[in-house]
């Protein structure tokens, strides 16, 4: 039985700067078995995979506390080729292939098979010639193995996606000493009925055996093919579960059934009434981040929260209507058509957008507080200017500084005065810019996108409650998009889970965590029929 | 104290540490050589104010997000085309200054304009094309000064009777007509008070747009797009207006030099007037994204004094004229050590 064990992975501990993400992590992977590992996103998934492989940003941030055993023997990688060289293998989501080598040069490369010359003979091994012929059929080889029939000599640049990712596989296990390969994510390019033929090449894989592990958030493939599963949360392993103990429901339960602790609290909750805001056939195309078809009613007063697994179109939603990306479909605010794309109009009706992207979207990285948080309010609604002759308006500086010294008082940011630069502030306290930033627009209708990440736990707190302020005393209707469910449980009155672009549905916060996990996973309408 | 040398040295920057040390070094020697200090004192105030209009021509672009304009002759050309068609109706006097850069600044706003349409379908690479575009438009130009059909014998080529000099002379219209506006001296110093006045008159009329609500749009396009975007403005306007400023901040820029300096140069004179101009604001501090008037006040004192100051030095030193030699290596010095290091800009 321990000679059966392939790969161990001993109570691993991780934390970044203080923040704990893996707490006592333990894996198993015998010969020939196909482990799934499941996990919402930041429940320790890839830092895991970037333990496993040597990453150096492990290493850089002073690395793990726990054993690697492969075989039996402990090791420590301290990059990916080293993994590599004990025979782990990874297919990755994005493909790195290169278009204009055939298939064959593709699986061979860097380790192809030459012959020696008369050169090579005197200078070494690197001006030996490529075995065409060799090296071919080595990958015919490989590919009959997965049930390949294409031809290994087509370049790789006009194949369909779907052949790439066998391409990939095909590599790893063209490797002589191959054991175990890593799947990440493989089947979320691939159409049905070529996912259908990679799970097959996995058990082919297993079968021969090699150990598998399976990462997906398509839990029926999971369940169809993994032998056990491990179910992550929150840096910790909840279960592992056998193929017969395992069920959609049951994993995803398990996934998201966190104690929801009350980061805040909410009040009241909005009877529906007029919506503020008439959401039809939203399509947004941001990379990563497609949204295809989304329609709802968005009520005034209420906290409306947007949830989702990461790539699935959640974040789109309010960059698309705030017009940061090219968006179609219709929008109607109270009872007046708004045309989509133009940031300018949504800012001059009175709606806000504090982006996810703090760094990159929501701030003057180089310029001052006070600048930060006027600067959108001065564009587009011409606030915060003076008039010093008739033909010359110019900023009012003693307007913005009142202005920026109430919000600092307001929102409780803690700085040295409103001079100083955003770049030297914590991170909470720069979000609590943009929102300070958000609210000097005076908006009816606020958007949030990703509020608290990247901010500490105790900051957290605060900008929840900061939105939750807002929302009661001024009767901002906000719309909050978070990667963290139970944030938004805890804050808002409906919340709409996105699934492949799409809206799978809407649930009340306190909807079980079965219904959100399903929803996350895209089997929700399923949920009925798999009962019966 | 470590911490405050580790502190100053941040705040300082290299360039300019290096820069100010050199000048120091050149400034005991020409004490100690017996140069005449006051004659260099008003030498280099008057380079100063001649060659800052054309420094302070960098910021907008900056601002805009551009890069360094390093397209500047683009402007020159438009300086020159409204000085020598005010000498062809022999203006004379502040007439003339004042024909010239009235003909000039309209030219110099379409040019603008057009070169901004470019830069926007170019957006990354601005630097390099703008490089090319000066280079180009010099070389354009030359047909042009031998083509156009001007008459002013001051002007045309003295035998064949058509085409422009090479070197036209001011004397009978703006030569000195800001250095010597209310200029007075010190002492042996002369005070070029007209120049200095009129380059503080343009500073500050930068600095007032800076505060507008345009200016402030400007900048924020230029220092963060996206973020830019998420406040409603519009990009593409803003560097295209940045542009134009450039231009024609760099067309008074060359009528304010070539009034002090008493020539226009045409053909290839203008060719490499941008490089010291952007050696002299990345001098003072500022980085291709970040700059301010500040900057291009400090960089062009030490860029011009190092120059004033050097020459008489390594002439009295070493034979031959390695003064060139030295500009040169400051200049593409500096540039080449901002380029690849100096993204960040100082404060």
């Amino acid at each position: 039985m321990e000679s059966n064990c392939l790969l161990k992975l001993d109570k691993i501990c991780k934390s970044y700067y203080g923040n704990q993400v893996l707490k006592d992590v333990c894996l198993e992977i015998k010969k020939g078995e196909i482990h799934g590992l499941v996990g919402e996103n930041g429940a320790g998934k890839s830092t895991l995979m970037n333990i496993l492989f040597g990453m150096p940003v492990i290493q850089q941030t002073g690395g793990y506390e726990g054993d690697v055993l492969l075989e039996g023997n402990q090791v420590c990688f301290t990059c990916p080729s080293e993994a590599m060289g004990y025979g782990i293998g990874m297919v990755h989501q994005e493909f790195m292939l290169i278009p204009g080598f055939t298939v064959a040069e593709n699986i061979k490369l860097n380790r192809e098979r030459t012959k020696p010359n008369l050169v090579s003979r005197m200078l070494g091994k690197k001006m030996e010639i490529i075995d065409v012929q060799r090296n071919r059929h080595e990958a015919r080889a490989s590919l009959d193995r997965l049930g390949m029939s294409f031809d290994e000599m087509m370049p790789v640049g006009g194949l369909p996606v779907g052949y790439m990712q066998f391409i990939e596989v095909a590599r790893e296990i063209d490797k002589e000493n191959t054991k175990i390969v890593v799947f990440d994510e493989p089947t979320a390019v691939l159409t049905e009925s070529e996912a259908e033929q990679f799970l097959d090449t996995a058990r082919k894989l297993a079968a021969d055996g090699m150990g598998v592990l399976f990462i997906s958030h398509r839990l029926d493939e999971i369940v169809s093919l993994c032998d056990r599963i491990t179910v992550l949360r929150d840096g910790e392993v909840v279960a592992v579960l056998n193929k017969g103990e395992a069920s959609i429901q049951r994993i995803a339960e398990l996934m998201v059934g966190r104690q929801i602790n009350r980061m805040a609290t909410r009040e009241k909750t909005v009877q529906a009434g007029k919506p503020i805001l008439e959401i039809r056939n939203l399509a947004v195309d941001m990379p990563g981040e497609k949204v295809k078809e989304f329609s709802l009613d968005l009520y005034e007063g209420e906290i409306l929260g947007i949830g989702g697994l990461a790539g699935h179109g959640k974040i789109g939603i309010a960059n698309g209507i705030m017009g940061m990306y090219p968006a179609t479909g219709s929008l109607v605010k109270q009872d007046k058509s708004l045309p989509l794309g133009d940031t300018m109009r949504m800012l001059q009706e009175n709606m806000a957008f504090v982006s996810e992207d703090r760094r990159g979207v929501g701030l003057l990285w180089e310029e001052s507080i006070e600048h930060n948080i006027i600067i959108a309010a001065m564009q587009s609604q011409k606030k915060f200017l003076k008039r010093i002759t008739p033909l010359l308006t110019i900023e009012d500086g003693a307007m913005i500084q009142e202005h920026t010294l109430k919000m600092i008082k307001d929102l409780d940011i803690r700085c040295v005065g409103p001079q100083q630069l955003v770049k030297r502030l914590s991170g909470g306290n720069q979000q609590k810019i943009c929102i300070a930033r958000a609210i000097t627009l005076s908006p009816d209708i606020l958007f949030v996108s990703e509020p608290t990440r990247g901010i500490d736990i105790g900051a957290k707190r605060i900008v929840l409650e900061l939105l939750l302020q807002l929302n009661r005393d001024l009767g901002v209707t906000i719309v909050m998009t978070s990667s963290e469910l139970a944030e938004l449980r805890s804050v808002c009155d409906r919340i709409a889970i996105i699934y492949e672009g799409r809206l799978e549905g809407v649930l009340p916060p306190d909807a079980p965590d079965l219904d959100f996990g399903l929803m996350m996973a895209g089997e929700f309408e399923h949920k009925g029929a798999d009962q019966a | 104290m470590k911490n405050f040398i580790d502190l100053a040295y941040n705040k300082i920057g290299l360039p300019r540490l290096i820069i100010t040390i050199f000048l120091l070094v050149f400034l005991i020697a020409a004490a100690v050589v017996d140069l005449s200090i006051p004659m260099l004192t008003g030498s280099l105030l008057v380079r100063v104010g001649m060659n800052a209009v054309l420094v302070l021509a960098l910021i907008p672009a900056i601002k805009a997000g551009t890069g360094l304009n390093l397209a500047l002759p683009l402007g020159i050309m438009c300086g020159l085309v409204g000085a020598v068609i005010a000498i062809e109706y022999k203006l004379a006097g502040a007439t003339s200054f004042a024909v010239a850069l009235a003909i000039a600044i309209p030219l110099a706003i379409i040019v603008g304009y057009l070169y901004g349409l470019v830069l926007n379908r170019i957006k990354g690479q601005e630097m390099i094309v703008g490089t090319y575009v000066g280079f180009s438009v010099v070389s354009g130009m030359c047909i042009f000064w031998l083509l156009a059909p001007f008459k002013n014998p001051e002007m045309v080529w003295a035998y064949g009777g058509t085409g422009l000099r090479n070197t036209i002379l001011l004397h009978s219209s703006f030569d000195k007509i800001l250095n010597n506006f209310l200029g007075f001296k010190i002492g042996e110093i002369e005070i070029p008070t007209g120049l200095l006045l009129f380059f503080g008159l343009l500073c500050f009329l930068v600095w007032l747009f800076g505060k507008t609500r345009t200016g402030n749009a400007m900048h924020v396009a230029g220092s963060n797009p996206r973020f830019a975007l998420s406040c409603g403005i519009n990009i593409d306007q803003m560097r295209i207006l940045g542009t134009v400023l450039s231009t024609v901040l760099a067309c008074i820029g060359i009528l304010v030099y070539c009034q002090s300096y008493g020539f226009l140069q045409l053909y290839q004179g203008p060719l490499m007037m941008a490089f010291p101009a952007a050696a002299a604001i990345l001098i003072g501090g500022a980085s291709p994204k970040k700059a301010a008037i500040s900057h291009v006040i400090i960089g062009t004192f030490l860029f011009q004094s190092l120059l004033v100051v050097a020459p008489p030095v390594i002439n009295v030193l070493v034979e031959g004229s390695f003064s060139e030699v030295f500009r040169g290596i400051v200049s593409n010095g500096v540039i080449l050590y901002a380029l690849a290091t100096r993204w960040e800009g100082g404060e």
